[in-house]
């Protein structure tokens, strides 16, 4: 064949490869894309229904007004703030939920849950209402835990300001412990948990900045108070690790425990990650890469984030919460991030344990069991929505929305990749003029088949709204055995989608509560076997972003019974429960049965009825007896 | 890709120090990929860099063998490989293949007069961002905080392209892009170094050293360069008058063939 001939053959060929290939770019995208479609509800096992009003649960977050010369672009300064937490801060056996709001002299609501179906506000009446003013700050978010043990869970406030902690009394009225507990002065806080990092049995608290801490966001020294970087900043705020000293009062410890960080936090989250005994601290951070705090003595941390594999690639980190995806005794992490199609694709994080190599080693398998994309994506809680017994995900999303046909995307992405002396300065930033930032979108529901790959349902099953969400939390609020899901949205309603499961599908619950370890039970991991399959939860406090769900463990089970349930207690004991009975709330207490706890023993408030009265845990000193 | 062209090898080429030109903006790019993931992690991982490096190069090696009956030299596949590598931005293994695969095929198929109309990867990035807007996005980040890193990298990459004698093209450009983003700044009321903050980014780095100088598909003479350059800045700008984010790389891919066709015309009727 001559020479020309042959380019002639070449040009051919290469031309039909590559009409082929760019054919076949369009099919690959929405592939990768896809939402599945599915004809029947039922294939899935459940179904979400949106039933704020009818439960009286009608509250819509509004957002503060800072510095007037941050109001060209006030919607993104003033992003965050919708929150919720559940407890069952008053131990009638039902579950109830805190709501935070964010406008200077807004309300925030504790709702109580009736056990009927609905909730009353009691929040003005408790002491826990009227918390957002200009000199203390606005709400951000709340966690709740029991930090001296009273058996009643005390609520920590967060703040663009002073963070603020509230005595439980009794479940009668919250009492602010004021400048005694030594919180920080002010903390422009988007996150924090409770944590029993030196395994005391007291809970220690983390408070982990955004903004500097030394800024007032309603009267800026200068406009220079932006990220100096879209993905390398360090000019945000400091964070606090917080001991519990037990009388009531907190010393700083983060300096002597080595956490120096100053990345832009929006998410903390503890858990006993690496296997030491101890929680760790995992940070998702904007603006950066993760953090990953280690401590095998209880005092000092080690990041470990680099070689972990979790903090290398610098993304918008917004999300932090922990689930054994493969039901293989591994808990991995979920950090979500920015995805817009045809601007940045970041794609979220699943970052699951490696089973080879020296330990410690995370792979993001997001895209590979199709959990990467979401928009710009908030929190993302894990939980069994169907009772299949595999860990699902619920994940909320959305920026701002504003005008439905204009964007600001292509002004962020100007400015986001602008020098740090461009892109620190408020004032270089375009102003946002009433346009969206990846506003109005869907919400993803991903079902975890078991098999190593999720199936995106929301639109399926009901999770139908397009408000920009913020906080997700996962709680059984009905005691029917079904995770709920309350939805706090920025600028929006408060959603609360009472979750519809089959019922021929088994479950059950472990309400903890530690006697030697922390009262809250917060960093007990119990792992349940049942017909061969085994799966790790632990108990958290601070989960997602800006929310915590119900403490209990809630474990689908299918058509399955439960073998046994072995928990290790943040004091180092082990209890095993032999076949506890299914679809039953069980109430555990550290080491009070020996080895076991009988299924007779299932909690009485499951059926409605009240809970014991608490007493004070044995080892346990009520420290704010008034 | 670009320096693709630049590796070419060309008449201009400096004789300073004893290194193949052709290896130039591979080492040069090279340099800045090592240095910038191990600085900052722009990379989301090896394993996608060098999937879009290794289908650029087999890509190029078959496809140059089967057509020319030669090895082709594989630095010009290289850099296309490791500028897709650099410049896409996905969750996902298979744009980083197709990209570096559809690029390479370009300098096969799209063809005119013998010479391929397009700049590789600007095609094959530009198909993707058409076309799988879900699942791609370009590098849009910096180069970390410090300015020196930056500093460094135009010093470096002005070397390259001078001994290579491009530096005209990328100086032309960067004076455009600074000049028009002031007529940017006037009509839509943002500070001139906002309009003007994506030059200090890498992806305008990438662009400017290494695919608007590629000599395969730009014009031969200097000041057709320097024209056809003011006028890829031009349509960028209009672009970016109506939002459109990644303006240079479309403006170029609009741009360079038309700019390359009526040379040859014009070329054609002077010898007729």
């Amino acid at each position: 064949m001559n020479s020309a001939l042959r380019q002639r053959l070449i040009w051919l060929v290469s031309s039909l490869l590559l009409a082929a290939s760019v054919a076949a770019i369009p099919a690959l995208n929405a592939r990768s894309a896809s939402f599945a479609h599915v004809a029947a509800t039922n294939r899935f096992g459940f179904r979400l229904v949106e039933s704020a009003a009818a439960a009286h649960v009608q509250t819509q977050h509004e957002a503060p007004t800072f510095d007037e010369r941050l109001a060209h672009i006030m919607p993104q300064i003033a992003s965050t703030g919708a929150s919720v937490a559940v407890a069952d801060f008053d131990r009638d056996g039902w579950q109830d939920f805190y709501v935070t709001n964010s406008r200077e002299q807004s309300l925030n609501h504790l709702y109580r849950n009736k056990g009927d179906g609905t909730f009353e506000d009691v929040a003005a009446a408790l002491g826990v209402a009227d918390v957002n003013q200009r000199d203390a700050g606005v709400s951000m978010g709340a966690v709740w835990g029991d930090y001296d043990n009273d058996g009643y869970d005390d609520l920590l406030l967060y703040r663009y300001g002073r963070p603020e902690l509230f005595h439980n009394e009794q479940g009668r009225r919250f009492v602010s412990t004021g400048a005694h507990a030594g919180l920080p002065a002010h903390v422009n806080a988007n996150s924090a948990t409770w944590l029993d990092y030196d395994r005391d049995g007291r809970l220690d608290l983390f408070i982990a900045g955004y903004w500097r801490e030394d800024i007032d966001l309603w009267a800026l020294p200068d406009t220079r108070v932006m990220p100096e970087s879209f993905e390398y900043a360090n000019n945000g705020g400091r964070k606090y690790l917080l001991r519990n000293r037990g009388d009531g009062t907190f010393e700083d410890r983060t300096e002597a425990a080595g956490i120096r960080s100053r990345r832009w936090t929006l998410a903390v989250a503890a858990a006993d990650l690496l296997g030491t005994g101890y929680p760790a601290l995992f940070l998702a951070n904007d603006y950066g890469v993760s953090e990953l705090y280690v401590t095998r003595d209880g005092r000092t941390f080690t990041d470990v984030a680099r070689e972990s594999g979790v903090g290398v690639t610098p993304k918008s980190g917004m999300n932090a919460s922990f689930g054994d995806v493969f039901n293989d005794g591994r808990l991995a992490i979920y950090k979500s991030n920015i995805s817009e199609p045809g601007v940045l694709v970041q794609g979220n994080d699943l970052w699951v344990p490696k089973e080879t190599g020296k330990g410690g080693e995370y792979e993001n398998l997001a895209s590979s069991l199709g959990v990467d994309l979401g928009g710009w994506s908030w929190s993302a809680q894990f939980g069994d929505l169907n009772n299949d017994g595999t860990q699902d995900l619920y994940l909320v999303n959305g920026y701002v929305s504003a005008g439905e046909r204009s964007s600001y995307w292509y002004d962020f992405s100007v400015i986001a990749v602008g020098h740090s002396s461009i892109i620190s300065d408020a004032a270089n930033w375009p102003p946002m003029k009433g346009r969206s930032l990846s506003g109005y979108q869907r919400k993803r529901v991903w079902i975890n088949d078991g098999a190593g790959r999720f199936t995106e349902v929301a639109q399926v099953v009901g999770a139908t709204d397009a408000f920009d969400g913020r906080a997700a939390a996962l709680a059984d609020l009905r005691n029917t055995g079904a995770l709920d899901v309350l939805v706090a949205n920025q600028r929006g309603p408060l959603l609360l989608y009472r979750n519809e499961v089959d019922p021929a599908r088994h479950w059950i619950e472990l309400d903890l509560e530690g006697t030697t370890s922390n009262r809250s039970a917060i960093g007990a991991r119990v792992e349940l076997q049942w017909n061969g399959m085994k799966q790790l939860q632990e108990v958290t406090a601070a989960s997602g972003f800006s929310a915590q769900n119900g403490r209990r463990l809630h474990f689908g089970l299918g058509a399955g019974s439960v073998d046994r349930a072995v928990i290790h207690w943040p004091s180092g004991q082990t209890q095993v429960i032999e076949k506890p009975a299914v679809n039953q709330l069980h109430h555990i207490r550290e080491g009070a049965t020996g080895l076991a706890l009988a299924p007779g023993l299932a909690d009485p408030a499951y059926a409605g009825a009240p809970a014991q009265p608490p007493t004070p845990a044995p080892g346990h000193r009520d420290i704010n007896a008034r | 890709m670009p320096a693709d062209a630049i590796a070419a090898g060309t008449s201009v080429a400096r004789r300073w120090p004893r290194i193949d030109n052709r290896l130039l903006p591979p080492l040069l790019i090279t340099t800045i990929l090592i240095t910038a993931h191990l600085s900052f992690g722009i990379l989301e991982g090896y394993s996608r860099t060098g999937i879009a490096i290794a289908t650029a190069i087999v890509a190029e090696l078959v496809l140059g063998r089967l057509a020319y009956g030669a090895w082709p030299h594989p630095a010009s596949a290289y850099i296309t490989g490791i500028s897709v590598g650099i410049l896409v931005r996905s969750p996902f293994l298979w744009p980083y293949a197709l990209t570096s695969w559809i690029s390479i095929l370009t300098k096969y198929s799209l063809r005119y007069k013998g010479r391929h109309l397009w700049n590789p990867s600007n095609f094959g990035v530009s198909a993707m961002l058409l076309l799988a807007p879900d699942t791609v996005s370009l590098l849009s980040i910096q180069w970390g905080n410090a300015i020196a890193p930056m500093l460094v990298i135009w010093l470096l990459g002005s070397v390259i392209v001078w001994r290579v004698g491009r530096l005209h093209i990328s100086a032309t450009y960067a004076a455009s892009f600074l000049l028009l983003g002031g007529v940017r700044a006037a009509i839509t009321g943002v500070p001139w170094v906002t309009a003007v903050a994506p030059i200090t980014g890498p992806m305008y780095q990438l662009f400017t050293f290494f695919m608007v100088t590629d000599p395969k598909t730009t014009v031969r003479s200097r000041r057709g360069q320097i024209v056809v350059v003011i006028l890829v800045a031009v349509v960028e700008m209009i672009l970016r008058l109506a939002h459109v984010i990644y303006a240079p790389f479309y403006a170029l891919f609009l741009v360079g063939p038309v700019a390359m066709i009526i040379e040859d015309r014009r070329a054609r009727r002077v010898r007729l």
